[in-house]
């Protein structure tokens, strides 16, 4: 019954990010829907943008009654390539500083596709649609927003990449690729952004129990988005720069990364 | 566009995953081995229907029996949870099936507003409450919780979304109160929720000696909105339903005991959270430790009035949570009835009688005057009076409470569905004389039964006699 508990005060933080605005990339997937909840509870303002409206039209509802928080949304499509890509891109990020006068605070990018590892490795356009998704978009949009809080030397990037991505791993690795590069791409952006006191969060949840991985067999340390999301929330609050949730991932993936290549290649997960 | 979105990341008309779990009700009996899938978008529903299974939608499982139970398909409604508007002039809230009452009151209550019709816990689902038309402890006044109801949207096996209101779609909206999510799945409901001026109630607290006693003291319940008596159902003899009324209003700010409280009125005194750790064996609960703690609980219930929570007063199983594993792990299950005025004293004797001379013991019960009954052709309350008691499972069970069922039977009462594991196809009918009317209506919207679950098959619910 945790999912009902009712936010403890320690948790409840004042009432200081009023009209602090923050665009949330991938909006609808199943860490979004807790973390946009948490963080409209937090009172930031928030503009939703991914690419199925209708939803993001009916989680925007939700969050205007819960927290009777300002919301917005935007169209964003994450799997378009090169002329496309860049040119949408540009419009989009312009628009989204447009929605909130040129005032935003923070950018969460939260989108991701991750096909079957069988299906990818042997159809290059699901390959590339992840590439395109999980990180070619994420190049895009980092190089548009390290500009902007270059210049505004305040506030937040945070995106979520994995535990995948700290090792590869026969059953998941072009999925583990793309989140591999987005943690070296955070990684160049925060000693870019080192000195301007933007914090720039790198968010590594181990499985979620979300659609993606609802009836996938015993998966360790499953948890609820709810989770994920406090923990995001406390690791902006914080300025924290690399996050693993829940915490004992830390612990597990610093230890599997010990493991010589020679044994690793040999091991059977 | 020279890049096309590449279709096969479009979630538009993808089957959701599924999840093989054994589920079971709150009674945790019985227990079975269901395929459930949890969507996420109302869209993912339109995708389930086109599965060639039967499907039940399933709230937080807090209905007793076999209601929210289906082998081929259970639809969790848990992540179908969020609002879609509140009219603070009104009080009308619009929101998916899946909002817990629990939710609405984290949310609502420091507002001033409570829901309108609660039963005794809030980890139920709003279309849970309407698939079951729930009542509470304020029946006798304001009627059950579709009362509150102005609409809802049912999504049908034809893959259409219905939305039904006392104006629009009557029969659907009347066969879907009460009818167990088998008229379909409750995609979005819009009723209204209630202002209160505080968190607390004003509570009498009244102890009687025996079941005549009690009945007659209800009826001042006219002068109460919220009415229930919990009743010691191992008492005998002159004894024989001795209870403790607690009758209350909505408190007022002035009446709060502390200037904390009248200062932050719709604050609930914090509890530290308990639980029960792992299943009580199953000699724990026995005749004589029940009848032990009755005999406790009764004397330590004086006569008196009280300022008491909204937790405390509605929910008091709440906060030990998973308190059904008391009974262990053989489960139990509550047998709920309903009599009319003219034969509810002699029925509540017999049935009392019965229970307290059987062994099959019994925690205290609770007995509740009911009002009117409305439209809804499978609603379960109507005006008399309602005694409700759990009861650990044991093998002789089912013969028990089928002597039971014929008590009641006999007394022109009924079962109520969302506490029922056991009720016989035969029994169900006659307490239910309804049933064509619901049949008819079912057979429109489902004419292949595409709606289904444990329960409508132990009934046959939609077979003719």
């Amino acid at each position: 019954m945790t999912n009902h508990q009712s936010p403890t005060t320690e948790n409840r933080l004042p009432n200081t990010d009023r009209r602090r605005w923050v665009l949330v990339v991938g909006a609808t997937s199943g860490i979004a829907r807790a973390l946009v909840r948490e963080l409209a509870r937090h009172n930031f303002s928030l503009i939703l943008a991914a690419r199925d409206g209708e939803e993001m039209e009916t989680i925007a509802a939700d969050l205007r009654v819960r927290a009777k928080a300002e919301i917005k949304i935007l169209h964003f499509e994450a799997t378009t390539t090169g002329f496309v890509r860049e040119k949408n891109d540009v419009a989009f990020w312009n628009e989204a500083l447009e929605m909130c006068s040129g005032e935003l605070h923070g950018l969460v990018l939260c989108h991701a596709i991750m096909p079957e590892q069988e299906l990818a490795a042997r159809d290059w356009k699901t390959s590339r649609a992840m590439i395109e998704a999980n990180y070619a978009s994420y190049v895009s949009l980092l190089n548009l927003s390290a500009a902007y809080f270059e210049n505004r030397a305040d506030g937040f990037i945070a995106a979520i990449g994995s535990v995948a991505g700290d090792r590869g791993r026969k059953g998941n690795y072009i999925y583990g690729s793309t989140k591999a590069a987005l943690s070296v791409l955070m990684q160049g952006v925060r000693q870019r952004l080192a000195q301007t006191g933007v914090s720039v969060i790198t968010i590594k949840p181990g499985p979620i129990d979300t659609a993606m991985t609802f009836g996938m067999e015993k998966l360790p340390l499953l948890v609820p988005p709810e989770r994920v999301a406090r923990d995001i929330l406390r690791a902006i609050r914080q300025k924290k720069e690399i996050v693993y949730t829940p915490a004992p991932w830390r612990i597990i993936m610093t230890l599997l990364c010990l493991v010589p290549e020679n044994f690793w290649k040999k091991m059977k997960f | 566009m020279l890049y096309p979105t590449l279709p096969f990341i479009s979630s538009h008309f993808k089957m959701p995953n599924s999840a093989t779990k054994n589920l079971a009700g709150w009674g945790r009996v019985p227990t079975e081995e269901c395929r459930t899938f949890r969507p996420e978008k109302q869209r993912d529903l339109h995708a389930l229907l086109r599965e060639p299974i039967t499907l039940i939608a399933r709230g937080l499982g807090r209905a007793y029996g076999d209601a929210a139970l289906n082998p081929s398909g259970v639809v969790l409604q848990e992540r179908l949870n969020r609002f879609h508007a509140f009219d603070e002039s009104s009080g009308v809230l619009d929101c998916e099936g899946g909002v817990s009452f629990a939710e609405i009151i984290e949310i609502f209550l420091p507002r001033g507003w409570f829901l309108p019709v609660t039963p005794g816990t809030k980890f139920v689902s709003v279309g849970g409450a309407l698939a079951c038309d729930i009542h509470g402890k304020n029946h006798h006044r304001e009627g059950t919780f579709s009362n509150f109801v102005e609409s809802f949207d049912l999504l049908i096996a034809d893959g259409g979304v219905l939305r039904c209101s006392r104006e629009e779609n009557p029969d659907a909206f009347w066969a879907t109160i009460g009818g167990m999510g088998l008229t379909g799945i409750i995609t979005r409901v819009q009723f209204r929720l209630r202002h209160v001026q505080s968190a607390f109630v004003n509570v009498d607290y009244e102890r009687v000696e025996n079941l005549d006693a009690a009945l007659e003291r209800f009826d001042q319940d006219a002068d109460y909105e919220y009415s229930v008596a919990w009743i010691d159902c191992l008492a005998s003899g002159n004894s024989l339903g001795r209870a403790v009324l607690m009758r209350g209003r909505d408190a007022s700010v002035e009446e709060l005991s502390t200037p904390a409280a009248r200062e932050s009125p719709f604050v609930l005194p914090a509890k530290k959270p308990k639980g029960v750790p792992l299943d009580f064996p199953d000699f724990a609960l026995n005749p004589l430790s029940i009848k032990a703690f009755n005999a406790v609980y009764y004397a330590a219930h004086p006569t008196k009035n009280a300022i008491v929570d909204f937790n405390s007063f509605f929910y008091p199983l709440d906060a030990i949570g998973n308190w059904n594993r008391i009974y262990g792990a053989r489960g139990f299950i509550q047998y709920q009835v309903a009599l009319p005025f003219e034969s509810s004293r002699a029925g509540l004797i017999e049935l009392l009688e019965k229970i307290s001379s059987s062994g099959h013991a019994s925690f205290l019960a609770v007995l509740k005057t009911f009002g009117n009954a409305n439209e809804a052709p499978l609603s379960f309350p109507f005006a008399g009076h309602t005694l409700a008691l759990d009861i650990p499972m044991t093998d002789d069970l089912p013969a028990f409470v089928r002597e039971l069922d014929e008590i009641t039977l006999r007394h022109n009462g009924r079962v109520y569905l969302a506490k029922d594991a056991l009720v016989s196809p035969e029994n169900f009918r006659a307490m239910y004389p309804r049933l064509n009317e619901w049949q008819e209506i079912k057979n429109q919207l489902d004419p292949n039964h595409k709606f289904a679950s444990s329960l409508s098959r132990r009934l046959k619910i939609t077979e003719n006699e």
